[in-house]
């Protein structure tokens, strides 16, 4: 890169705050960055650290009660705050392009696809409706979309999640921007789409030479497609540099602790525990006076941290700059935070036996068509032969995409479904059968569900305590007011919240404070089966790694057996004892961790196992991306599953037959066509390399 | 393992009814306009429950020498008429007065009635689902069919208080206003609570997919509690402003059909009926029409307004 | 899209086949409080029996119901008690009389509610918003009767510029026509502005209006081409939706300004007990409140492409 380039982006000290009736929240301060042409810079942080508040003030788009109050953002050298609003508008769109978080909701949902891309080229540049259909469809080509044209006459909800961000994208790079701006593009996307939209954003900068600035929560994405990184906390970038020196010498204490919280290939929960962070983050009014990180910081000192910090250039480390006055100081390779340690644990009798399990949905369909062809009811298979153990104590995850039935079988476990066939035993008996309100008490109890969404899984009318009451009671297990309270407040003290929680009303609790709550309500009676459906997947980074260490520790002291549902393969990687792996309702694979990680692996999992971000860089993976779009699990196609996307598709039998369920030894079964041969010859997905500094093995 | 510490705040004591209703009703001082309207409503609810402290003159006693008199016009005993005097001589304010304690009755007791029906129904639509909610949004959209004043009239001519059913009412001994006011009820519940229940079945087809609900039925609640204790709470919010606008509604309903000689039978002082009973005099009613008019307009003034800040409010945090 | 048309066809078919058989149940199910309305109060009880025989009433209730149906399709309206007059006859230049109050109450109240709401929901929480809400708000506390009376007092009385009837006693006449106008206009254009004005800005707060901003599109196209169409779905098909609370405020204006409309003639039928046209009328009403149902689904359908091509 050329020293005497003019940067596309330089943000100096720019500051920008939320006007409330509260008064001004600073929302972002003292933020600098500056982007040259053709990089990529990512911005990682978790929510509420102002990254997408930098994206929306780069498009000096602040909205009505939003404001940049100091600094200056300068765009090609020009400081945009001079800029007129007709200026400004010359440039969004053709020189500075922004692509959303949800690609459905940014799409206008009255208007064709083309209408929506051409406008940008007719405004811009001044082209006849003819010449910018051309171009679009062009772009559409670039974007890898199959079959443009239908593409462009389509109304944003004919098309499928991968498909939309995939033209807004093409929107976004229509009149070929200098600047492009990413905010989370693939967080609302399955892992093996998103791996295939990050794949794309990886070329663009090669193919169109725009620069970007990618925001995002994942520390894997930013490393798979940046070249620089900037870490936000609480409202500033904390540390900045080149993407291989941040990642493997780091020197924030916050980044540090971000990436002992996520857990990474080659480590599992013994050998290399995760350390969350603790406390969380500050809301804008009350952050601290110095150090944003201090309250949260084993390194904190009084008198040094306590006062504003400024970024700091690290020595003999050109270009990486991190905002903590301590940086030289702090011996990493002696700090040994006490981590979610973890014995490995004997399992005992199985405790849910599920053979042959099916659940089948009747869709009317009441249209004449339908009448006159006599085809009034379908029925679609959500779940399909499913057949597994899971033993006392043990952890056993179940892993796919949208569509895959795993939320499907939890609902006929929990009784809120009837299966349509097959067993479902818990402790030998039957209850796939049997609706919740049929169940007794005790088998409710021994049965219980961690929800995914914090904000969801509390009644905001009820206070925590009578929540929590509520449920000992209809268990059975308090028999009265006061033994309700102090069972209540027992539980608190297990999921380790303060007692005087009860009185609080669920908004008064954060996120990871909200699944304690519905972890304690989970293991109020005597549970045999805890299921958790994604219990920590809409929570910040750094809170996940307490709640899942949380949730496990309560699991293994009570012996319980944890059904983990999941979409995301290294939290499974770091827990599970076995794993299952579903696709459209049934499952493809299954096995111990080890054996569902390492060859031979089905061809789903490999991809699965592809797609999935890794936020190390001693790492290298074998890419595969998956072609094609998640099937409807309304309408699946017929043979294999997995024949529309399958990369290892071995020819006819594929489309017709449904594939063998193969043991390739222990219990390891996959379903596929491949040889035997064929699928122990498989390379193994992931390589951890060595890494360059000791440092990074940390903890152990 | 590391523990997420909170320090124990103040704890938020759970205070009585009657100071979390103040509380509320002082977070309408950031809106002048909904304190405006609080004030209104204020006004006419002391008006009701005090008409009986203030020095009025009798709502119903007639005076012949003392037809239409304007406002400000001095009565034979020295004494003023404020607002002046109707037809048969009857003081106006004192009418006004009184009236608004018939007004405010009746449309609450129709109004709570009214909710209370479209919420069961509207809750059980959307909680059960299935050939309930066919069955139930079938009714309402037959009634919801009827313009409501064609409604009114099918029932007043119909089952009104000469009707088989109103001297079956009758027969129990109860006065005619009673007779009347019971027949109103009715017919503005069949004009309500369908609105009512698509509301709330609306609201309940949201949050019935929450988490919450989920855990409820897990732990093996039953329906009924799910619905009124899981479910119900959590609507108050857009329920509380829509019963404000409903109410005013219903107060309108309650006038007009008084205004049409359908509603409270005379001499009682329903605001709509004074109105219609003067108008055969032309201008020289304009003073005895103007009145109870206004009285009408801000009592719903007060509850739109009244309504439309808690709106805002509600929507804020 | 047809289709879709088709079942909704037979759902308001249907109801409007259940709202018959109530009006019947209501108005001649019981023959003998029948036969006592049409004969007046003090007619003998055989003077009754003899009329019900005359008639056809003692025919089972099913048999009754399906030529009343029949006779209503037929335009067999029987004859007004009041007026010993054809129903029909009677009532179809006063249909025509509501007919042009309604469509200029509607036309009027459109034009002006869209406008407002648009120009009130585009800078949402700005001084022109609150104008136009606290204005909306208020006019629609004020209840057909009463604003009849203030602009009848202000008007009629003191300014001498109108008539305070309306009954065309000389013919059809513009000026007559404006007082009822006016006050329906100002009862109802409030809601619907309001409406407007909701649905505009939650669009102009929407995901894809800020990515047309940020598209560089000028402003005037943002909102023209992205959040009209969008915002104005759900207060169109509100407002046919709500023709029946119209319908309502002119029974009670046409009362107010004696009017000549078929509002009036229901309401004077009604109270005088002449049973056949009011249940005519109420027939009448209830029809066209269902057909406006109907227009009102199929319009969001056709403007709403998410499910013109689900």
């Amino acid at each position: 890169m050329n020293a005497a380039q003019t940067p596309v982006l330089e943000c100096k000290n720019v500051s920008i705050s939320y006007f409330t009736r509260a008064g001004a929240i600073p929302a972002v301060y003292d933020f600098n960055l500056t982007v040259m042409p053709g990089e990529a810079v990512g911005i990682v942080g978790e929510s509420g650290c102002g990254k997408s508040t930098v994206a929306l003030a780069i498009m000096q788009y602040m909205g009505r009660n939003g404001a940049i109050t100091g600094g200056e953002i300068k765009f090609m050298g020009r400081d945009m705050r001079t800029m007129s609003q007709e200026e400004l508008r010359k440039i969004r769109g053709s020189q500075i392009s922004m692509v959303y978080q949800e690609p459905m909701a940014s799409l206008n949902p009255s208007l064709l696809i083309r209408t929506q891309l051409t406008e940008v080229l007719i405004v811009h540049e001044g082209i006849s409706e003819d010449a910018a259909y051309k171009r679009a469809v062009e772009v559409l080509d670039a974007v890898r979309l199959p079959d443009p044209n239908r593409i462009m006459n389509s109304y944003p909800h004919q098309l499928s999640g991968g498909q939309q961000q995939r033209v807004v994208i093409a929107m976004a790079l229509l009149s070929n921007p200098k600047l492009l701006l990413l905010d989370e593009p693939t967080t609302a996307l399955d892992v093996t789409v998103e791996a295939g939209v990050v794949e794309l954003i990886k070329d663009i900068s090669k193919r169109f030479g725009t620069s970007m600035i990618y925001i995002s929560h994942n520390l894997g994405l930013i490393l798979e497609t940046c070249n620089r990184i900037c870490v936000m906390y609480s409202g500033q970038a904390v540390e900045v540099g080149e993407v291989k020196q941040v990642f493997d010498h780091m020197r924030h204490p916050y980044t540090r602790g971000l990436f002992s919280s996520i857990p990474l290939p080659g480590a599992d929960r013994f050998s290399r525990p995760l350390v969350p962070i603790r406390g969380q983050l500050p809301l804008p009014r009350d952050r601290p006076k110095g150090c944003t990180f201090g309250p949260r910081c084993d390194f904190f000192e009084a008198a040094r941290c306590d006062k504003p910090i400024a970024m700091l250039d690290i020595a003999n480390d050109p270009g990486h700059q991190a905002r903590c006055v301590r940086y030289n100081e702090i011996d990493w390779k002696r700090y040994r935070p006490k981590g979610l340690e973890a014995e490995p644990i004997i399992p005992g009798p199985p405790v849910l036996q599920i053979r042959n399990m099916k659940k089948y949905y009747e869709i009317r369909d009441n249209s004449i068509a339908a009448m006159i062809s006599g085809t009034k009811s379908r029925f679609v298979k959500a779940n399909e032969k499913i057949d597994f153990e899971a033993r006392e104590g043990e952890t056993v995850a179940i892993v796919g995409e949208s569509g895959c039935g795993k939320s499907t079988f939890a609902k006929v476990l929990m009784g809120l479904e009837e299966s349509s066939g097959g067993e479902v035993l818990v402790n030998g008996q039957e209850v796939g059968h049997l609706p919740v309100r049929k169940r007794p008490a005790g088998l409710i109890s021994s049965l219980q569900i961690v929800f995914q969404n914090p904000f969801e899984t509390l009644n905001p009318s009820h206070s925590v305590g009578s929540q929590i009451a509520r449920v000992l009671r209809k268990f059975g297990v308090a028999k009265n007011r006061d033994e309700a309270e102090r069972k209540t407040y027992e539980l608190l003290d297990l999921v380790k919240l303060p007692r005087e929680f009860a009185d609080r009303k669920p908004r008064q609790l954060s996120g990871g404070q909200k699944q304690r709550i519905g972890i304690a309500r989970a293991f109020g009676g005597e549970a045999a089966v805890v299921i958790a459906d994604e219990p920590v997947s809409a929570l910040d980074v750094s809170v996940q790694a307490a709640v899942t260490g949380l949730l496990t520790d309560i699991q293994r002291k009570k012996r319980t057996t944890l059904v983990f549902i999941s979409h995301d393969l290294s939290v499974v990687r770091y827990l599970a004892d076995r794993i299952v792996v579903m696709y459209l309702g049934r499952i493809m694979e299954q096995g111990t961790t080890d054996e569902v990680f390492s060859p031979p692996y089905h061809p789903y999992t490999e991809a699965l196992l592809s797609a999935v971000p890794i936020a190390d860089t001693s790492v290298t993976k074998r890419h595969i991306v998956l072609k094609g779009e998640l099937p409807s699990p309304m309408n699946p196609p017929p043979g294999c599953p997995f024949q529309t996307r399958c990369p290892r598709k071995i020819g006819a039998i594929c489309e017709t037959e449904m594939p063998p369920n193969k043991d390739m030894g222990n219990g390891h079964m996959i379903m596929c066509h491949l040889p035997d041969d064929v699928l122990r010859a498989m390379e193994p997905v992931i390589k951890v390399g060595r890494h360059e500094s000791e440092e990074s093995n940390i903890a152990h | 393992m590391t523990v997420t510490s909170v320090p124990a705040t103040e704890m938020p004591k759970r205070r009585p009814l009657l100071l979390r209703i103040l509380k509320s009703i002082t977070l309408l001082r950031e809106s002048y306009v909904g304190m405006f309207g609080a004030v209104l409503v204020l006004f006419w609810l002391v008006m009701a429950v005090g008409a009986d402290l203030f020095p009025l003159r009798d709502p119903l006693a007639q005076s012949a020498p003392d037809l239409l008199k304007p406002a400000l016009s001095l009565a034979p005993d020295g004494t003023t008429y404020w607002l002046g005097t109707d037809d048969k001589g009857r003081d106006i304010l004192s009418r006004l007065i009184f009236g608004s304690r018939l007004v405010l009755f009746w449309s609450v007791l129709a109004t709570v009635v009214a909710y209370a029906v479209g919420m069961l129904l509207g809750v059980m639509a959307g909680y059960r689902g299935g050939w309930w909610d066919e069955v139930i949004s079938f009714i309402g959209n037959v009634f919801l069919s009827f313009p409501p004043m064609v409604l009114f009239l099918v029932i007043l001519t119909n089952f009104g208080p000469t009707s088989s059913m109103g001297q079956y009412i009758g027969s129990l001994g109860v006065g005619s206003t009673v007779v009347s006011g019971v027949i109103i009820i009715v017919a503005i519940t069949f004009g309500t609570a369908p609105q009512v229940a698509r509301i709330v079945r609306g609201l309940v087809l949201d949050l019935k997919t929450r988490d919450y609900i989920a855990a409820a039925e897990v732990r093996g609640e039953s329906p009924l509690y799910i619905m009124l204790v899981e479910l119900l709470p959590n609507a108050r919010g857009p329920l509380i402003v829509d019963a404000c606008l409903r109410l005013g509604y219903v107060i309108i309903a309650i006038a007009v059909l008084g205004f049409l000689s359908l509603g409270l039978p005379p001499p009682e002082p329903d605001w709509g009926k004074m109105i219609a009973e003067v108008r055969g005099f032309g201008a020289m009613a304009s003073n005895a029409m103007i009145w109870p008019a206004m009285a009408i307009s801000s009592l719903v003034l007060g509850l739109n307004l009244l309504a439309d800040a808690l709106r805002e409010i509600s929507l804020r945090d | 899209m047809l289709l879709l048309a088709g079942r909704r066809l037979a759902s308001m078919l249907l109801i409007m086949i259940v709202i018959s058989i109530l009006l019947f149940l209501a108005f001649e199910g019981d023959k003998l409080a029948l036969a006592g309305r049409v004969l007046g109060q003090y007619t003998t009880m055989e003077g009754k029996l003899h009329w019900i025989e005359e008639n056809g009433y003692n025919r089972p209730l099913v048999v009754r119901y399906i030529s009343w149906l029949y006779g209503f399709f037929t335009g067999d309206w029987k004859i007004s008690a009041q007026y010993n007059r054809p129903v029909l006859e009677f009532l179809a230049p006063r249909l025509a009389n509501t007919a042009i109050l309604g469509l200029c109450v509607f036309i009027i109240t459109a034009v002006i509610s869209l406008i407002l709401g648009v120009l009130a929901g585009v800078n949402e929480g700005g001084l022109r918003d609150r104008v136009i809400s606290v204005i909306s708000v208020i006019t629609t506390s004020f209840p057909e009767f009463a604003s009849g009376t203030f602009l009848v007092a202000i008007f009629v009385f003191w300014l001498d510029w109108l008539p305070g009837s309306s009954s065309f006693t000389n013919g059809f006449s513009v000026k007559e026509l404006v007082l009822p106008v006016t006050v329906l206009v100002i009862f109802n254009f409030g809601y619907y502005t309001r409406m407007t004005r909701a649905s505009m800005a939650e669009v102009m707060t929407s995901q894809y209006v800020r990515t047309a901003i940020l598209k560089g599109l000028p402003p005037r196209s943002v909102v023209v081409k992205h959040a009209l169409r969008n915002a104005l779905i759900a207060p169109f098909t509100v407002m046919i939706l709500q023709l029946n609370y119209l319908l309502s405020g002119i029974v009670v204006t046409e009362v107010f300004f004696a009017y000549d409309g078929f509002a009036k003639a229901m309401y004077d039928a009604a109270l005088f007990g002449d049973t056949y046209v009011v249940s005519a009328c109420a027939m009448v009403a209830v029809f066209v409140a269902v057909l406006s149902q109907f227009i009102s689904d199929v319009g969001y359908t056709y403007l709403n492409p998410r499910i013109r091509f689900a």
